[in-house]
């Protein structure tokens, strides 16, 4: 009797340790994989629109890219930080295109849609940061400390915001942006684009920051496990308020980008465009995790490149206009099937 | 109390590592802890035993700052214990390993190890910025320091409970904490990590630590510990040296009087057996063959069990015995890895209750809040969601149908509601088990599947749920497979199975059954 106990509880040892094994290797593989798991991906794309079109691979139309995505490249940057901590914040498409509305509308003259104040595009561009930081606030508050649902918060804020975002204007885009105020989304440095550089920076000094930072660390210890996070000292709460404040400061810098870029802010940027589709999108696509704790800016800058680069290769192919919006979702969807499939159980969540 | 009460042998001019008298905690009308004393002093391993609902958990969450006593001082290290909030403070005195982890799944060993104070690079340019090379370092040193072996670049999701266990301790000992609570630390670990645990606590004891170890097992607290305490109903009421007591002392001391009701519901069920032969209707055996399981934290080796139609058998056991992992297979509500289940004619399905309630398997089970009701719906909805099918019109259910079809059940087991239509969420307890009850006797089972089903329920609703369990089965001459660790479920039955660790250990086939010679069972004490 004891015999058989014995070889029963060695059998149940043997299961548990081959399980283990089993789980540790393909865990290791997964996460090897999942790091690189884009980079494939974006060699076929290249591939597949080198051979599309001749123009596809040449300095100009990939600095163009670079221009087109970095705006929502710096958003992606905001709402990966989000997500890491567990939430989520739909506003940021609106604060993408309140922030540099408002700032516009108080620098351009009367006759490009300004509300005549004129005030100096400097100004103009700490009112846009500031907008930004009380937006984020503003959720932080309602969600941190209201204990209110994120979804909803943020759902009720972008429609608020997207209101006023159109109300002050009347519906008209103010334009003739002065060239200070514009800098960041339209000028070059050489053959690149400054906001390509700026992005850029943002990325990395973001990665660093959650890579080498103890508030970096600690933003992936709350989003993987609040409790133990916080019998282990960390200022939870802090974090999260914190981070929902770079997320609308992120966002309106993106939003500023994209007012250079097209030289105007049109009453329509940023909610009326749906870009937080694609801004989820990419962040997903790269590996961040809606549950929180996992991701890192190497995967979401991915993620936006590829978005990026299948945008333009439409663009160059004349996909019919009316079919574009089809295109997009069926890539979106593709692209997460495809991350869901190589990154294995734990990506695309 | 008629237990030998020995006081704990004072230490060598030692400061106890925890010092609590008089504590008092009490949650609505429950008087969790009445008046309990605990001394611990570094380089002890006190074993906390005690049966379900002694009072064990509350007493760790007030040692571990969770809530505070009602009544009553901690004193840690000869000082008074910090204020609740500052969770820092009390993890450098005293660090409690819970059952659930409290680890970051997405980060190494070395950052969980130095989670919230990582080592930080010296300079004004560098401030703030983790040091991960010495990290590392120090997060190695720690392991080997304490004869450790985990890799301290491995990320935590990737760990086995045991290793995030060992993490989770290399943690509390490199802040510089020389007081453990470990929360029933071998419940989810097989046999051999469960000795490597063992010999892990012999060596910190060793070198000075405190450890208070909270168990349901007596052999683990006889192997490791040096003193321990038992704790009934909230009192404390036997705190000795291990070399002082027997285990007959432990199970006298956690078990104490029979009690009153015991006794009248045990007259109760012996009468009704007289008349439940007459009633039976031919039910369907069940026979379990060779069911296996495995799963961290519970195992099921090659188990086989008849409940022949019409018979009440009780499982019993210890946490992680297996003994509710059984019933969750027979209910079609869990899947076992080898093994069949046949009711009659029909070879269940594993895993599909579906399927098991169609033929005729009603299930009780054991977490109500999350598998027993929709506390949002109506007690009548929920007491007719098992049998929608059959008092559907054209796929319509209309409320007052299904009122009609409640009320008998409702009446019967006395629910007490304002209308059948009031959310369950809004009733008592005592009331919800009963709306979960009557669920399952709704669609006149064959067999009951019932788990626990009187635990969290106050003493008349228990005494009402039981006896109506031990009439229905008698009147219906339904089967009963009752798995309880709560010894008074198992007087309405007629044969009760004990199982340790995944397996059959003894079988008690003559009610009423001696409650000792249960407890000594369940922990795999006596002949077998």
């Amino acid at each position: 009797m004891s015999d058989t106990k014995n070889n029963l509880a060695a059998l149940a040892a043997d299961v548990e340790s081959a399980l283990e094994r089993r789980r540790s290797r393909s865990a290791a593989a997964i996460s090897w994989i999942r790091e690189a798991a884009l980079l494939p991906v974006l060699a076929v794309v290249l591939v597949v629109g080198a051979i599309l079109n001749s123009h596809f691979l040449t300095v100009s139309n990939m600095t163009g890219i670079g221009q087109q995505v970095s705006a929502l490249g710096v958003v992606v940057v905001g709402e990966s930080l989000i997500l890491l901590i567990g939430g989520m914040d739909l506003s940021l498409e609106s604060t993408f295109g309140l922030a540099p509305m408002l700032a516009a509308w108080l620098i351009v003259p009367a006759a490009a849609f300004g509300n005549g104040m004129m005030l100096n595009p400097y100004l103009g561009i700490g009112i846009l940061l500031a907008v930004g930081a009380t937006v984020g606030l503003a959720n932080g508050l309602l969600i941190v400390k209201g204990r209110l649902n994120g979804f909803i918060v943020t759902l009720g804020m972008t429609i608020l915001l997207a209101g006023i975002q159109d109300g002050i204007v009347k519906g008209q885009a103010p334009f003739n942006l002065p060239t200070a105020f514009g800098y960041l989304g339209a000028a070059n440095i050489g053959a690149i684009p400054v906001s390509l550089i700026v992005a850029a920076v943002i990325f990395i000094l973001t990665g660093l920051f959650l890579r080498y930072h103890r508030l970096g660390r600690a933003i992936y210890a709350v989003g993987g496990n609040r409790e133990a996070a916080r019998a282990a000292g960390i200022k939870v709460d802090k974090i999260r308020m914190g981070v929902y404040v770079a997320g609308g400061v992120l966002a309106a810098i993106g939003g500023l980008m994209e007012a250079g870029r097209v030289s105007s802010v049109a009453p329509t940027q940023g909610y009326g465009e749906g870009i937080i589709f694609s801004v989820f999108a990419a962040a997903v696509i790269g590996g961040v995790s809606l549950q929180g704790g996992r991701g890192n800016m190497v995967g979401a800058a991915s993620g936006v490149i590829l978005l990026g680069l299948v945008q333009n290769i439409l663009d160059l192919e004349n996909a019919p206009n009316y079919w574009i919006d089809a295109i997009d979702g069926g890539v979106i969807l593709f692209a997460l099937i495809l991350a869901r499939v190589i990154g294995g159980e734990a990506s695309a969540e | 109390m008629g237990e030998p009460v020995i006081p704990a042998a004072p230490g060598p001019r030692a400061t106890p590592a925890v010092e609590a008298a008089g504590i008092h905690k009490r949650f609505g009308s429950t008087r969790a802890l009445r008046g309990v004393d605990l001394s611990l002093l570094p380089g002890r391993c006190l074993g906390l035993v005690g049966r379900n609902g002694a009072g064990k958990s509350t007493l760790v969450s007030i040692l571990s700052g969770i809530y505070p006593p009602d009544a009553g001082e901690v004193r840690l290290d000869g000082q008074p214990a910090p204020s609740l909030g500052d969770a820092t403070a009390w993890r450098g005195r005293i660090a409690t390993v819970f059952q659930h982890s409290m680890v970051v799944p997405g980060l190494s060993v070395a950052e969980n190890i130095f989670l919230g104070r990582q080592p930080q690079r010296r300079g004004v340019f560098w401030a703030g910025l983790v040091d991960w090379g010495r990290m590392r370092q120090q997060a190695r040193k720690v392991m080997t320091d304490w004869g450790f072996d985990v890799n301290a670049d491995t990320a935590c999701g990737n760990l086995t409970v045991e290793q995030r266990q060992v993490v989770e301790i290399t943690r509390a000992l490199a802040a510089g904490t020389r007081c453990l609570l470990l929360d029933e630390p071998t419940a989810a670990l097989e046999r051999g990590a469960a000795e490597r645990l063992f010999e892990r606590i012999r060596q910190l004891q060793a070198q000075g630590v405190a450890i208070l170890y909270i168990s349901h097992h007596l052999e683990e607290v006889f192997e490791i510990c040096t003193d321990v305490a038992v704790l009934r109903d909230g009192e404390m009421v036997l705190t000795a040296p291990l070399s002082q007591v027997t285990k007959d002392d432990l199970v006298t001391a956690m078990v104490g009087q029979k009690n009153l009701s015991t006794e009248r519901s045990m007259a109760s069920a012996s009468s009704s057996r007289e008349s439940a032969g007459a009633a039976a209707t031919a039910r369907p055996d069940l026979v379990i063959e060779g069911v296996t399981f495995a799963s961290p934290g519970v195992f099921l080796g090659n188990v086989s069990l008849t409940v022949r139609g019409g018979e009440r058998v009780g499982v019993t056991g210890l946490r992680g015995s297996g003994a509710t992992t059984l019933a969750r297979i027979v209910a079609g509500a869990e899947a076992p890895d080898a093994g069949q289940v046949r009711f009659g004619d029909h070879v269940l399905r594993p895993g599909d209750r579906a399927w098991a309630l169609r033929a005729g398997i009603g299930y009780i089970p054991e977490d109500r809040q999350a598998d027993g009701f929709v506390p949002l719906l109506g007690a009548a909805e929920n007491i007719s969601m098992t049998i929608t099918d059959r008092i559907a019109r054209g796929g319509f259910v209309g409320p007052r149908r299904r009122e009609a079809l409640a009320a008998p059940l409702a009446r019967r087991l006395s629910l007490v509601s304002a209308g059948l239509g009031q959310p369950v969420r809004e009733l008592s307890g005592g009331n919800q088990q009963k709306v979960t009850v009557a669920r399952a006797l709704a669609s006149d089972p064959a067999l009951i599947v019932a788990i626990a089903p009187t635990r969290g329920v106050d003493v008349a609703s228990k005494e009402l749920l039981l006896s109506e369990l031990d009439r229905i089965t008698a009147e219906t001459g339904a089967s009963l497979l009752l798995a309880s660790d709560e010894l008074d479920d198992l007087v309405i039955c007629d044969r009760v199975v004990v199982l340790v660790r995944g397996e059959i250990f003894t079988e008690f086939t003559e009610p009423p059954f001696d409650r000792e010679a249960l407890i000594a069972a369940t922990e795999g004490l006596g002949a077998r």
